[in-house]
This record gives structure tokens, C-alpha cells and sequence, in this order.
């Protein structure tokens, strides 16, 4: 398949070109290396993008939660709250803190910044932004899903359980969030790899480098672009038993208060669905086969008691939150004597407030039939994940798939996290009987 | 015992829903509602504790039997 163009057949596509050709991919040759000022002092000083963080930022939050909110002078001014009751009380204050921008790159682009609805949507548009994804997310619509999911992991499988090793996070983890939101989107699942790249640089790369950021963002554009003009000439390259209507349909269907939703809202949150399902699922899958290659104990009473796999995905969910967000102050505020001014960003760690021992005991140690899980790794109030049920129905799956046919593994050489706010391995090898 | 699903708080994380859907339902858009008046039948009160336990909005509330 490394013949296909971007929008295979679907005529030039000058920007997709351009992005492919200049970007290394991680796994394909690796990020660029970036280089960023060593840390002295994390309570002034912190960065969410260098290696120290990416490797293991839970010592970091550790400190950082006995301490008030941090500050840094990088990324122009921002704030890192490190405890759960100060991430709800940020994810709940939409007055104060505006959804416009959500991701903390080394500098502010773009004003204002392309929309995404409705995950840079405030209120009162909100919630019609979110009202025309929602019913395609409901455990019931999820669950129909599920038997396309077992087949993708089982031909994964298939691949490369002959070799008795396997990246687990390249060859396995990887391609199954990407395939299924294909389908939902109604987009070929042959083009997965390019999803997969425009996501590396928007995601990883792009929050250091401005123009492979903008790059890999319009040739996504673009890309659903020829989809939505080939839907409007009656025709589709959706999966023959794809949903119908399927995402795209929905999105140019869709309207505010009866005026059709803008092409830049339409365009703005395909992407996003595309961005938000893909890295996050990806990681959270990869972070599980990872703790439980390293906890044979964990691995085998999963295997045994099978009705733990509910709380244990849950517990994966909480100790290994792949996701982080940010929101820019909209007015001067003080929230626990920090006082944060209009146009400063805040980092939303929702992985940080799932490891505080103030409201998780023993915050650090995965307990795999943890009774009481208030979670937030889907985030808190109006903008709780959209995919939250879809992601816990892959990761399951993946799960449950992977440890029927390879129950007995061990991870074999050198882990790599990914860089950027979704953290989940991107280099996984393992090994198997 | 009762349960009740404040619709003001609920955001659709669909737990209460997962791990006792004998007692509440959810709407097209994945928000709950309890199931009929919300009573719960006995031998479910520990299910409906663990439902309130997880809902990461607190939008569960349990009324236990008076007396
Ligand atoms: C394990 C996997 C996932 C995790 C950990 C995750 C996490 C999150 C978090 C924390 C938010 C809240 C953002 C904020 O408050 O600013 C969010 C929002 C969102 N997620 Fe996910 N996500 C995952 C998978 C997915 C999937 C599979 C999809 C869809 C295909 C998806 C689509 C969305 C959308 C559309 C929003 C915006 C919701 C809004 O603003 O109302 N996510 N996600
Ligand atoms: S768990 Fe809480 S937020 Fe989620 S559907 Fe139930 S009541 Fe609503």
C-alpha cells in the first residue's frame, strides 16, 4: 500500500505531498530530536515537552501536588495545577477558563485558532456542537462495533504471532483505534497510515514546529474536503457496510438554531474526531500491554478472573491517563492564591489528578479491582470525552483479544514514550512463546 | 433505597449505566436517568453504593430507606 497517494485518486493534493515528504514519522526513523532548556526547578520552571516529563513525569506531580499551583515562564506564561480538586474545579469553570485553544504548544499560533467543536467550544455553543456527535457514541451504537473490532485485533494478531515478538505498539495498538473511526467517519481504512502520520505531526512534532503543525492539519482538511464534495456528487468511498449515515453525513447534515453548521465547523471537528480517537486509544492500549507485560501477577489474574477486566480497565484508565489538555485564562482569576491573568494557559493535567493519593489511596500502585474510581482520564463536566465508551470498548477488546491468543509475554528491549500531551509507548517490544 | 441521577451534573460517562444497568438508563445522547421511580430492588443496594462510588460527576445520589 506505500503507492498510495493522499486521497488515492482523488487528484492533487500539492499540501499532503509537502507534509509527507518532509516529516519523519517515530517508528519510521524518529522525531526530530528536540532540544528544550533543562529543568532546574519544576515549581517555576516546568515543561511538559521535554524528556524528563515524557519518560516519567509521576515523581514530578508528586512533588508538585505538596506545593501551590506551578508556574513557568515558557510557552509565554502558564499555570500546571497538579491536584484533582484543582483540575475539576478548572474543568468546571467555563467563565474563567475558555476551551479556545486546549493544547499548550511552545507558543501561542494562529488567532484566533482554528476551531474544533466542540472540544474548543465554550458555552452556550457547546452543547449543540457536542449534541450532533453524541448519539453515535452510546454504549448500545459502540457495541455494535465490537465484533469489528475482534476481527481487526485477530488480523493484527495474525501478522505476527508467528515470530514470537512484535512491537506491540507499532504492529498492534496502532492500527485499531484508526480502523474503526475510518468506518464510523466513512472514510477507506486503506488510508489509515496516512491518519496515523497526519496525526504524529500534528500531535508530536507540530507542538515545536509550527509549520509541520499547520501542514499536517490542512492536509487533513483537504482531505476531508474531497470527501464531503465526493458525498455531495452522490457518491462515497465509505466501507460498503459502513453506518448510515456515517460521520461526515452528520457533520454536513448538522446546524446551530437551523443554520447549517460553517464548512470551517464542519471540517474543524472531522478532524478532531480523526485527532482525538486515534493517539489517545492508541496509547492507552499500548500503556496496558505494557503494564501487563511488566506484572505477570496482574496479567494472570486477569486471565483467571475475567470478571475484573470492567475495574481493571477502569484502573489501567486512571494510572495511565494518556490525555492532557490545557485552557487559556479568559479573565485575570486567583484560584488557590495563584493569580492568573487573561490570555495565560493552563495545563489540565488529567493524568496528574488521577495519581493524587488525596483522592486515590494508594495512588501509585494499579489495583486491578479498585472499588471506588472517580476517574477523570475522559476529563470532567461539558467536555467529557465523546469517545468515552467507544475508547473503553477497544481498549477491552484489545485486551481481551491479545491475552487469549498471548497470554504469556514479556516486554524485550527499550520502551519509547511519545512526546507531546496524549502519553502512551510508541516503541513496544515484546516477546512470546 | 432509591437512586436519583441529577441531570444538571450528569455529562454521559455512561459508569452508573455499565455497572448497574438493571437501575438506570440512558438517553440517545448517553446521558442517565434511573429506571422507573429509582427504587432499588433488594439485593442491588451494594450496586447502586458502587454506581454513586464511580460516577466521576457525583450526579448519583442515593436516598436510603428511612428508619
Ligand atoms: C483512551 C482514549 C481517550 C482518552 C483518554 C480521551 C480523553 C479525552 C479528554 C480528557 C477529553 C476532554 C478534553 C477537555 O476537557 O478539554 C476528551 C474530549 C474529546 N474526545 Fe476523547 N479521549 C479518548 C478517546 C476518544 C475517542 C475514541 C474519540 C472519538 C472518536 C474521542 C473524541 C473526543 C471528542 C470529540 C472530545 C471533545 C468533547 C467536548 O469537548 O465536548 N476521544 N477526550
Ligand atoms: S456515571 Fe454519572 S455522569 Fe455518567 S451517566 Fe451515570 S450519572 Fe451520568
Amino acid at each position: 500500500m506505500s503507492d498510495s497517494k493522499p486521497g488515492s485518486g482523488a487528484g492533487p493534493r500539492p499540501d499532503a505531498d509537502v507534509a509527507v515528504q518532509t516529516c519523519p514519522v517515530s517508528g519510521e526513523g524518529g522525531p526530530p530530536p528536540v532540544e528544550r532548556p533543562t529543568v532546574t526547578d519544576w515549581r517555576t520552571d516546568w515543561d511538559h515537552l521535554g524528556p524528563r516529563w515524557r519518560d516519567d513525569p509521576f515523581p514530578i506531580w508528586d512533588k508538585l501536588r505538596e506545593g501551590p499551583i506551578a508556574r513557568t515562564e515558557r510557552f509565554e506564561g502558564a499555570w500546571l495545577p497538579t491536584r484533582y480538586e484543582d483540575v475539576k474545579a478548572i474543568a468546571y469553570d467555563t467563565d474563567n477558563f475558555t476551551s479556545r485553544r486546549v493544547v499548550l504548544r511552545h507558543r501561542k499560533f494562529e488567532d484566533p485558532p482554528l476551531p474544533a467543536p466542540p472540544l474548543t467550544s465554550d458555552p452556550p455553543d457547546h452543547k449543540e456542537h457536542k449534541r450532533v456527535l453524541l448519539p453515535f457514541f452510546t454504549p448500545e451504537e459502540v457495541g455494535k462495533l465490537e465484533p469489528l473490532a475482534r476481527r481487526i485485533c485477530n488480523a493484527l494478531i495474525d501478522g505476527f504471532i508467528a515470530d514470537h515478538r512484535c512491537d506491540a505498539a507499532q504492529q498492534y495498538a496502532r492500527h485499531i483505534p484508526v480502523r474503526i473511526i475510518a468506518y464510523m467517519l466513512g472514510v477507506p481504512i486503506r488510508d489509515s497510515h496516512l491518519f496515523i502520520r497526519w496525526i504524529h505531526e500534528i500531535l508530536e512534532i507540530g507542538n515545536v514546529d509550527d509549520e509541520i503543525n499547520r501542514n499536517g492539519i490542512k492536509a487533513m482538511r483537504d482531505y476531508f474536503r474531497h470527501h464531503i464534495a465526493l458525498r455531495k456528487e452522490g457518491r462515497t468511498e465509505a466501507d460498503p457496510d459502513g453506518p448510515e449515515p456515517d460521520l461526515i453525513r452528520a457533520m454536513m447534515d448538522g446546524s446551530l438554531n437551523g443554520v447549517p453548521f460553517e464548512e470551517n465547523h464542519v471540517l474543524g471537528t472531522l478532524n478532531l474526531l480523526m485527532v482525538a480517537g486515534i493517539d489517545t486509544t492508541w496509547s492507552a492500549i499500548g500503556a496496558s500491554i505494557l503494564h501487563l507485560g511488566r506484572h505477570p501477577d496482574d496479567r494472570r489474574r486477569l486471565i483467571e478472573q475475567p470478571e475484573l477486566m470492567p475495574t481493571a480497565i477502569e484502573e489501567l484508565l486512571r494510572a495511565y491517563s494518556p490525555v492532557t489538555m490545557a485552557r487559556e485564562v479568559r479573565k485575570d482569576v486567583e484560584l488557590r492564591g495563584c493569580p492568573m491573568k487573561k490570555g495565560e494557559m493552563v495545563l489540565l493535567s488529567f493524568p496528574a489528578a488521577n495519581r493524587d493519593p488525596a483522592v486515590f489511596p494508594d495512588a501509585d500502585k494499579v489495583v486491578l479491582d479498585r472499588r471506588e474510581n472517580r476517574h477523570v482520564a475522559f476529563g470532567l463536566g461539558i467536555h467529557r470525552c465523546v469517545g468515552s465508551n467507544l475508547a473503553r470498548m477497544e481498549l477491552r477488546v484489545a485486551i481481551e483479544e491479545w491475552l487469549k491468543r498471548i497470554p504469556d509475554y514479556r516486554v524485550d528491549g527499550e520502551v519509547r514514550w511519545s512526546d507531546g500531551s496524549v502519553r502512551g509507548p510508541r516503541i513496544l517490544p515484546v516477546a512470546f512463546a | 433505597m432509591k437512586v436519583r441521577v441529577d441531570p444538571y451534573r450528569c455529562e454521559g460517562h455512561s459508569r452508573c449505566h455499565s455497572l448497574a444497568p438493571e437501575l438506570f438508563e440512558l438517553d440517545d445522547f448517553g446521558n442517565a436517568t434511573a429506571v422507573g421511580d429509582g427504587a432499588v430492588p433488594p439485593g442491588m443496594e451494594d450496586r447502586a453504593r458502587l454506581a454513586a462510588a464511580n460516577c466521576p460527576e457525583h450526579a448519583v445520589e442515593i436516598v436510603e430507606d428511612a428508619g
